[in-house]
């Protein structure tokens, strides 16, 4: 197949990579008990936010960096990132613009470019849309809507201030600050993030959406969403990523936490495009992310969709704690690495409460030189009785530089589950792209089928609104790989 | 409607087809046979437009519109959308994809590029279940993974099927008859003969004077060393079949 891969992907740009020029307020680089002090002072912090922060910083610098995942990177300088940034377009930088029409211009313009109108007229119909810049969240849509129906969507600063005790409630006790070494430091220096809150019985009558842009230069992102779904609720959640090319490496340490109760469900499906550095691995993001559900009521239900395309280095597990009985979880994944991307990703799903089940349905494509690795825990309590796990991961191979590696770890302490493994490796070969095109079909054409057909059960999970521009992402990826 | 004129291509640098000429008109069926090592799976590569395989001189034209064009200006997808279709001698796997998604997208992508209207899901279904038929084949391969976990000769019958979708003006069947049970000769024979038209050429190239039982030839020439040596009417399949290659070759030598 030699002659048929021609083409490398990094040639077609990476259209999200401008930068906005824009006045912000920023910290110097570096990180201390002052630093953390100083963020909580500039957004205001109620005292057990502050007390959050000071107590997962001190655990933070009694931790070693993590090196069990498969990546590969120079050691990151901590006290070489800022760990503030904000856009300088309103008088009190602590609760974001009182209104859209507060909005830098040059803002409103950078997601005119990236396809998310804030503008009033221009608002995508049925997705309220809540947008974070740098360290702060700039608009959230839909508000009025929204709130007729009691379902809170916010910036989670404005949901520290304005609903504190649904906060303190929740905040850290899926994902605690002493969980792992990134959640610890997005614990002391979180920024924003999205709040969503639905209470009793509400089924959510929009699909909400978080937009992430890191903009500023050598910042870090720690955002930080916290969605909670009283008994019987539901809400479908989107969440999409991008930053501009730089040479350098930049950090992205979010945390997710998502709590049902009694008959409530959460779907959340990411698209994961932050730049992933150019040909040789220079600069990109890494992508350290901990994302966490629990299932806390009984008939309770979580279910993750990721697309991840981009970010030179990805480690996210996002995982659900099947507590409630009869509780269920989900994991529906497509990483695609291209170039010298690094991705080691997958769920974990821990069943604690009786007749919980949990599906896990994984496909990595690697391509180039990447490295692809899925790692999934299945854990069954004593307590799980009738726990029943389905895992299916498969990876794709194009080329014969990249890599591909399973780790499936099962952990299973009650004698009444059921837990089932599959995984397969197939290769994409240039015979098959031939033998496409020698049936008319062109070279767009032979990946988008490959593509959807190694991908089917995950695309089908993505909601509508997502899932044609997902795909698109993919097919261009692949393309260039394929050849 | 198909002419090669004086074909020279090489693989890896060395050169398989020598000085190769060939003449197909409409409604013609030509056997290309000839001993291992001919050149006989390179002319099929070469004409489908197999990036491994390098054309060093010669022309090769097919009818276009009623107009003569270059071959080789045509990527493969080109080829195959103007009429031109080769069933593979070893046809490749596509993990994931159901033959019936296959399909689609070639019948549409040559609807097209010929302005015609693309069928819709229920339309193509039909399609799919009529061609099913008329070669005799189950219904199963449309939900089929293309050519995953097929038989030998299973494969084979699914790149007629993909010509009886398709229709193209010009199949070149490159040893389509190769690992093939009686019964699945006889069915692929009967398909093939059941897709002829007067305004379409077949070309097989094969190693085997049986498959000319069903899929009567006007032409049978003989491939050696990247050149056609002798051709014949029908008759001389039934001679190599009787004799082998070697009096041939000995003429030729001499």
């Amino acid at each position: 197949m030699a002659d048929i891969v021609k083409e490398n992907l990094t040639d077609r740009e990476y259209k999200y990579g401008f930068e906005t020029v824009i006045e912000t307020d920023c910290f110097p680089m570096g990180l201390s008990e002052d630093v953390v002090n100083k963020i909580a002072d500039k957004r205001n912090d109620p005292q057990f936010v502050r007390d959050f922060r000071l107590k997962a910083y001190r655990y933070w610098l009694t931790l070693k960096e993590p090196t069990w995942a498969d990546v590969r990177h120079p050691k990151i300088d901590f006290q070489g990132i800022r760990y503030y940034s904000a856009p300088k377009s309103k008088p009190d930088g602590a609760s974001g613009p009182a209104s859209l029409a507060d909005i830098d211009p040059e803002l409103i313009e950078t997601f005119n470019k990236l396809g998310i109108p804030l503008g009033e007229q221009k608002r995508l119909t049925g997705v309220a849309i809540d947008v974070v810049f740098d360290s702060v969240s700039v608009g959230t849509s839909h508000q009025e809507e929204l709130a007729a129906a009691g379902v809170i969507f916010c910036s989670l600063t404005e949901a520290i201030h304005k609903h504190p005790e649904i906060v303190e409630k929740y905040l850290g006790t899926v994902v605690p600050y002493k969980d792992n070494y990134y959640a610890a430091l997005n614990s002391a220096v979180f920024t924003d993030g999205s709040f969503v809150y639905i209470p009793k019985g509400v089924r959510c009558p929009l699909d909400l959406s978080t937009y992430f842009r890191i903009n500023a230069k050598e910042t870090g992102q720690f955002e930080r969403t916290l969605i909670v779904a009283e008994a019987g609720s539901y809400v479908s959640y989107l969440e999409g990523c991008t930053a501009p090319m730089r040479d350098e490496n930049q950090l992205h340490a979010a945390v997710v936490e998502l709590i049902t109760h009694d008959s409530a469900e959460i779907k959340y499906s990411t698209v994961q495009n932050w730049y992933a550095g150019d040909k040789e691995g220079r600069g990109g993001i890494y992508n350290f992310v901990t994302k966490r559900g629990l299932c806390q009521g009984a008939n309770s239900k979580i279910s993750w969709t990721q697309v991840e395309s981009g970010s030179s280095i990805t480690w996210k597990y996002p995982s659900v704690i099947l507590k409630g009985d009869n509780s269920s979880g989900e994991f529906y994944s497509v990483a695609l690495t291209n170039n010298r991307m690094q991705a080691d990703t997958g769920t974990k799903m821990v069943h604690i409460g009786k007749n919980t089940s949990s599906r896990i349905i994984s496909k990595g494509i690697s391509c180039d030189q990447s490295r692809n690795t899925y790692r999934g825990q299945v854990k069954i309590f004593p307590s799980a009785e009738n726990a029943r796990n389905f895992s299916q991961c498969d990876s794709m191979l194009v080329g014969d530089q990249c890599t591909a590696n399973t780790h499936p770890y099962i952990e299973v302490k009650n004698k009444s589950a059921i837990v089932e493994h599959e995984a397969t490796t197939s290769k994409i070969s240039g015979d098959q792209i031939f033998y496409m095109k020698s049936r008319g079909v062109d070279e767009e054409g032979a990946v988008s089928l490959l593509l959807h057909g190694f991908c089917k059960d995950v695309f089908k999970t993505l909601p509508l609104e997502f899932s044609i521009e997902a795909v698109k992402l993919l097919e261009m990826k692949l393309e260039g790989s394929v050849g | 409607m198909l002419e090669i004129k004086n074909l020279h291509a090489s693989v890896d640098g060395k050169e398989i087809l020598s000085g190769l000429s060939l003449k197909v008109n409409a409604g013609e069926v030509h056997a290309i046979m000839g001993p291992n090592g001919s050149g006989k799976s390179t002319l099929s590569k070469v004409l489908a437009g197999h990036p491994d395989y390098a054309v060093t001189s010669g022309q090769v034209e097919f009818e276009v519109n009623l107009r003569m064009k270059n071959v080789f200006d045509m990527a493969p997808e080109e080829r195959a959308r103007n009429g031109i279709f080769l069933a593979f001698q070893y046809p490749v796997e596509i993990p994931g994809v159901p033959n019936s998604a296959f399909l689609k997208a070639s019948y549409n992508a040559i609807c097209k590029h010929q302005g015609a209207k693309e069928a819709s899901e229920e339309s193509f279904q039909k399609i799919l279940i009529e061609k099913c038929k008329l070669l005799n084949m189950d219904e199963k391969f449309i939900d089929r993974e293309v050519n995953v976990a097929f038989s030998g000769g299973e494969k084979k019958r699914n790149e007629i099927l993909q010509m009886a979708v398709i229709q193209p003006r010009l199949a070149f069947l490159d040893e389509t008859d190769s690992g093939l049970d009686v019964d699945s000769l006889r069915i692929v024979g009967e398909g093939v003969n059941k897709l002829r038209k007067k305004d379409n050429a077949v070309v097989l190239v094969t190693h085997y004077q049986r498959i000319l039982n069903y899929i009567v030839p006007d032409f049978v020439h003989v491939l050696y060393k990247g050149r056609i040596i002798k051709t014949g009417g029908k008759e001389l399949a039934l001679e190599i079949e009787a004799n082998g290659y070697d009096q041939i070759l000995k003429n030729f030598q001499n």
